[in-house]
């Protein structure tokens, strides 16, 4: 019988030095492929007498099983090498950013005009928008401001004609709403209008939110508990309102609204310049004569009415100071309003 | 409006501390701007007489000995003043004292000589020679005579007191004056008011040469006129220098102040005519005629139109009605007759003069905000009270009263109770509303719960049972007001409507996709529109003009916002940001023709405006980075956005595409023109690398395609097959063409996609490899064969309509 032992130590040495999957296969080639030294060794079954074929064909395959354990093994760690290797190389700096662009964000004005809308969309009122370019009638005359009373000055105007112009404050919608609906009405205004007039605290554009409610038996007590209502929406729990006498043509009585300062609970600070009250919005009981002038019997209906301007709410909120900031754009300021 | 709080007590005794009646005005509608302590940061600063005085030799001072009462009887105080006398009363401030500017006084070594203490100026006092003669003059403030020693100077010089800057509403003109403050003080402090005197005497004397006559009654529906004579030229007495001095007056002469004086007091504005100026003795009042010409007191020419009144004798103007006096028919030393001219001028007609001739007087803003017949009664007589009681002329017995009999005298109407609180929604007890009623010197009669209420004649804005109800409540007090949750008005739809949900919507979608909404202005100048290149005869052009706009920068509303958005950019890339994307939806204002005869169309628009350079991380900007926002978009709200090749003044001209919408096209999208970002203001350094991308899209025709209804299909589950497709085709040849040819040769074609596309010297200079991944679908399974008879059909049809040969 032949002795295979050479041919072990040989294959032994050889899988040894294998140290990748190119020299495994050249491995397989040697000593396993159908033209290696174990598939020779079968070859040599021709010159094996009859009597020890047997014995020598399962030596063979003894030796070729062996040699394909080892083969397996080397095969498995070479894989788990292999592997290792990738994971090695593919590994990142996970602690670069993945980001590409900054994510955008609405403008404070759109923020705090959406969160008034929901305050009010939450209590029935319907969001109507209404044209920017309005006419005298609508702007002025139909809502009580008559052509020679001195409340035309308290709004400088930006005429297109003799009759168009950009509306001066949102409150032409109520005309509109009331034109177009019967009692009982909520509906909330929001919107641009423009006066010429540019400073710190006002810019030629600038936003509005306009409230209607009119109905059978509305009256101040309304116009209270409806405010009150806003600014613990708006402010927090614990802001409250007070009313005090002003002027309006559309409205009478009509009244300036103050809310209890957030910053200092009513102690009194700078911000409030120590009254423990901010003024935020203007209202009152919708005039008689705003409502006949748009087919509504004031003997049956009352209304109450109140505009706020959506800047001024949004300073207060974020203690911006100057009005410019909302319009100049810049990403700086822009992208704080995250929410 | 300023009043001085010791004129108000003329009127009303006020108990209250002064910040007290602050709050109560402003509880009663009006708000006390400011108030300001005339004494303010003068401290111990006293009557002292100088008992001696002497030179210190070898300085300029003077060595005084001055006996300040129970401040010291004999305190040396130095000083540099040469107009000090032996027995002169003047304000000495003595150690610890304080004086306006921050200055305190301590003893002090002046020439190795200890003074303690300083004599004061007027102006160190912070007063002039308004308010107290001898305030200006080079040296020492000199005190009368009578003056008391060791009195404190705020009560000597009347500084002691309050100036009130108080902000009166368009709807209360009654209240421009003092005497209308007063009634409302009266009122809420529950105090009869004292009038001011409007008593006087006429003598004999008449003039009957003088004529008054209106003939334009309907810009002057009242006039008084009242002859005086005999009068006397001298300076007020400091009183009333005062007064008006703090309400901005400067005193002129006796008969000038009175008038001055009564419209502060009444709030009628008054006017002197020299008679002798007076040609024909005549006053007539009627418009100006077209390119009329006079010279006002401030010695300006005005040119006048026939919407402007003026006053005229019998051969030309004499005052400007309402605004101002001609310099014509000014009070000299010299006159001696005088006309005097109480009127009610239309509040519109002075409004628009003034503006007009931009010249705001004291007088005009009375009349513009509105005077009332009985105030021009009151007015005359109170200025002709204070002629004769100051001894400044007779009064003739010349009067003059020409009326377009417009005053009804006052307003009389019936109220109910339950009317009155049915406005404001509390029970104000009867008895409290007929007691605050009368306090504001309303008429009432009681029958039951009906008033009947008599106006006062001042009060023209009350007409109806809602203006009673702000009377009451205001004076009643808004703290009684119960804040109630609508009792009424309960149930109503309210919320976001569907466009309004979409816009929203769209607006978050823009924001995730790292755009920050903006805001700009809806107007600016047509250099806008220069500066992104349109053409002379673009219809952009055709904007809608401002007849007054505040600055020629906003002086036509936006007919296209890529401006707006440019300008947006630059501002950011000024500030240091190397990239940035923007948004805004608003209108853009589209005139159907001009001038305006109907309101111009507000089309609403979506603009965006992407910034970058590229760089090795990071995003950058290029035009497909804002296509796909523009797809995301589209597809997020099941629209499809069909993009071709278009041509825009202001957009590269191979980096430009028309987008369309359900057929309709809908906007641009494009790469900035070089030569635009060349000429933005910012720095040349920064302009290099920049890429600016704009897209902007008709949001008013998006709104119109939303999908309001949406219907649930189910999945088909049938096998879909996909073939990749490579083609060698014309540079020119577009990518939608393709994909239009695909769509026409093949229904199944459900998806194609764009995998890869190059271009190389290998295939051409004039070609291009496009490689398209091609999915089938069909109510069936795909077969094999399917997918390859399709794709063969797609193939041969691409190479006979477009050239596109398969690679």
């Amino acid at each position: 019988m032949k002795d295979f032992s050479e041919i072990k130590e040989q294959v032994k040495a050889k899988i040894a030095e294998v140290k990748d999957g190119a020299q495994l296969s050249e491995f397989w080639q040697s000593y396993l492929g159908k033209t290696g030294v174990i598939s020779g060794l079968m070859k040599e079954m021709k010159s094996v007498p009859p009597e020890e074929k047997p014995l020598f064909g399962k030596a063979v395959n003894e030796v070729r099983e062996w040699a394909q354990e080892l083969y397996s093994a080397k095969q498995a760690e070479i894989k788990r090498i292999e592997l290792e290797q990738r994971y090695e190389r593919e590994t990142v700096d996970v602690t670069m950013p993945a980001l590409k662009r900054k994510p955008g964000n609405l403008h404070p004005l759109t923020l705090v005009k959406q969160q008034m809308i929901e305050v009010f969309a939450g209590m029935g009122f319907e969001i109507a928008e209404y044209p920017e370019i309005e006419d005298d009638d609508h702007n002025f005359t139909r809502l009580n401001v008559l052509k020679d009373h001195p409340s035309r000055d308290m709004q400088d105007t930006f005429w297109l004609t003799e009759d168009l112009l950009l509306r001066t404050h949102t409150s032409p919608g109520q005309i509109r709403t009331m034109d177009r609906e019967k009692p009982p009405i909520k509906v909330l205004i929001p919107g641009k209008v423009f006066r010429s007039d540019s400073d710190a605290t006002h810019s030629p554009m600038f936003m509005q939110m306009e409230g209607l409610v009119v109905d059978k038996g509305i009256t101040l007590c309304d116009l209270q508990g409806m405010l009150d209502q806003f600014v613990r929406q708006i402010f927090g729990d614990g802001a409250k309102t007070r009313l005090r006498p002003s002027y309006f043509p559309f409205t009478e009585p009509s009244v300036e609204v103050d809310v209890s300062c957030f910053e200092c609970g009513g102690k009194g600070c700078s911000l409030c310049k120590g009254t423990g009250w901010i003024e935020v919005l203007g209202g009152g009981v919708v005039n008689k004569k705003v409502l006949e002038n748009c087919g509504i019997d004031p003997e049956v209906y009352s209304g109450l009415a109140f505009g706020i301007g959506i800047e001024r709410i949004t300073m207060l909120k974020y203690g911006i100071t100057n009005m410019g900031m909302f319009f100049a754009n810049d990403m700086d300021f822009l992208e704080q309003f995250k929410a | 409006m300023k009043i001085l709080f010791s004129w108000l007590k003329d009127y009303v005794d006020i108990e209250c501390a002064p910040l007290e009646l602050v709050d109560k005005l402003f509880g009663a509608g009006f708000e006390v701007e400011e108030i300001t302590y005339l004494g303010q940061n003068i401290e111990k600063v006293v009557v002292g007489e100088v008992t001696s005085i002497e030179k210190y030799e070898g300085t300029h001072l003077y060595i005084c000995h001055v006996d300040c009462g129970s401040f010291g009887a004999d305190n040396v105080i130095l000083t540099g003043a040469d107009n000090v006398f032996k027995g002169a009363k003047v304000p000495a401030a003595v150690v610890g004292a304080k004086l306006p500017g921050g200055i305190e006084i301590a003893p002090r070594k002046m020439a190795d000589m200890m003074s303690y203490g300083m004599l004061c100026s007027g102006g160190e006092l912070g007063i002039d020679e308004n308010w107290q003669k001898g305030a200006e003059v080079n040296g020492i403030l000199i005190l009368p005579e009578d003056a008391t020693v060791g009195e404190d100077i705020k009560k000597t010089l009347a500084l002691d007191d309050y100036v009130l800057d108080i902000s009166i509403t368009a709807n209360r003109p009654d209240c421009q004056s003092v005497l209308g403050i007063a009634r409302e003080v009266a009122a809420f402090l529950n105090k009869p008011l004292k009038e001011p005197d409007y008593s006087y005497n006429c003598t004999e004397v008449t003039k009957p040469e003088i004529s008054v006559a209106v003939d334009a009654l309907d810009l002057c529906p009242r006039y008084l006129g009242h002859y005086i004579y005999d009068v006397q030229h001298f300076e007020s007495p400091m009183w009333m220098k005062r007064r008006l001095s703090v309400c901005g007056f400067a005193s002129i002469d006796a008969i000038v102040d009175v008038t001055n004086y009564v419209l502060v007091e009444i709030g009628q504005p008054m006017h002197a005519y020299d008679l002798d100026t007076l040609e024909g003795k005549s006053i007539i009042v009627r418009r100006a005629n077209d390119n009329e010409k006079i010279t006002t007191l401030d010695e300006k020419e005005r040119v006048l139109t026939r919407e402007n009144l003026l006053i005229c004798d019998k051969s030309k103007g004499v005052g400007l009605a309402g605004i101002m006096g001609g310099l014509n028919s000014e009070i000299e030393q010299k006159t001696a007759e005088i006309l005097l001219e109480a009127a009610k001028f239309r509040r519109d007609n002075v409004r628009k003069t003034s503006r007009a001739l931009g010249l705001h007087t004291d007088a005009a803003a009375r009349f513009e905000k509105g005077v009332d017949e009985y105030g021009v009664e009151c007015g005359m007589a109170r200025a002709l009270n204070l002629v004769q009681t100051l001894g400044i002329a007779k009064i003739g017995n010349s009067h003059f009263d020409v009326s377009a009999g417009e005053d009804k005298g006052s307003a009389v109407f019936d109220v109910t109770v339950s009317k009155v609180n049915s406005v404001l929604g509390i029970d104000v007890p009867q008895a409290e509303i007929v007691r605050i009623l009368k306090s504001l010197q309303f008429g009432v009669a009681e029958n039951g719960e009906n008033l009947t209420v008599t106006v006062p004649r001042w009060r023209t804005d009350v007409e109806n049972y809602q203006d009673i109800a702000e009377e009451v409540i205001r004076e009643y007090g808004y703290s009684h007001v119960i804040p109630r949750f609508l009792d009424s008005a309960k149930v109503t739809n309210g919320g976001l409507t569907f466009l309004q949900d979409k816009e929203l919507a769209a607006k978050k979608l823009l924001c995730g996709e790292g755009y920050f909404e903006v805001q700009t202005l809806a107007m600016y100048s047509p250099r806008e529109l220069d500066m992104i290149l349109f053409p002379d005869n673009a219809s952009e052009r055709t904007a809608v003009e401002l007849l007054n706009p505040i600055t020629a920068n906003l002086s036509i509303m936006r007919t296209v916002m890529a401006p707006c958005m440019i300008n947006v950019i630059a501002d950011n890339v000024k500030t240091d940001h190397s990239e940035g994307r923007f948004f805004e939806i608003a209108n853009v204002y589209l005139p159907k023709s001009l001038p305006l005869t109907e309101p111009p169309l507000e089309r609403k628009t979506l603009c965006l405006g992407a910034f970058g350079t590229t760089p090795a991380r990071g995003a950058g900007e290029s035009f497909f980075a804002v296509k796909e926002t523009l797809e995301i978009f589209a597809a997020a709200n099941g629209l499809e956005f069909r993009f071709e090749r278009g041509e825009c003044s202001f957009m590269h001209p191979g980096i430009c595409a028309d987008i369309f919408c359900g057929g309709k096209k809908i906007g641009q999208l494009g790469k900035l023109r070089y030569e635009i970002v060349e000429n933005l203001n910012i720095a040349e350094g920064k302009k290099s690398d920049l890429n600016i991308i704009i897209a902007e899209l008709d949001y008013s025709e998006i709104e119109r395609q939303y999908k309001r209804e949406m219907k649930y299909s189910a999945p088909s589950g049938f096998a879909k097959a996909s073939r990749d497709i490579s083609l060698l085709c014309d540079k020119k040849t577009l990518c939608v063409e393709i994909e239009d040819v695909i769509k026409q040769t093949s229904s199944l074609c459900a998806e194609i996609k764009l995998i890869d596309s190059f271009e190389s010297e290998k295939l051409g200079t004039d070609k291009k490899s496009l490689t398209f991944t091609l999915t089938f679908a069909d109510n069936a399974d795909i077969t094999d064969e399917t997918a390859d008879k399709e794709t063969d059909n797609i193939v041969s049809a691409l190479n006979e309509k477009l050239g596109a040969i398969r690679r």
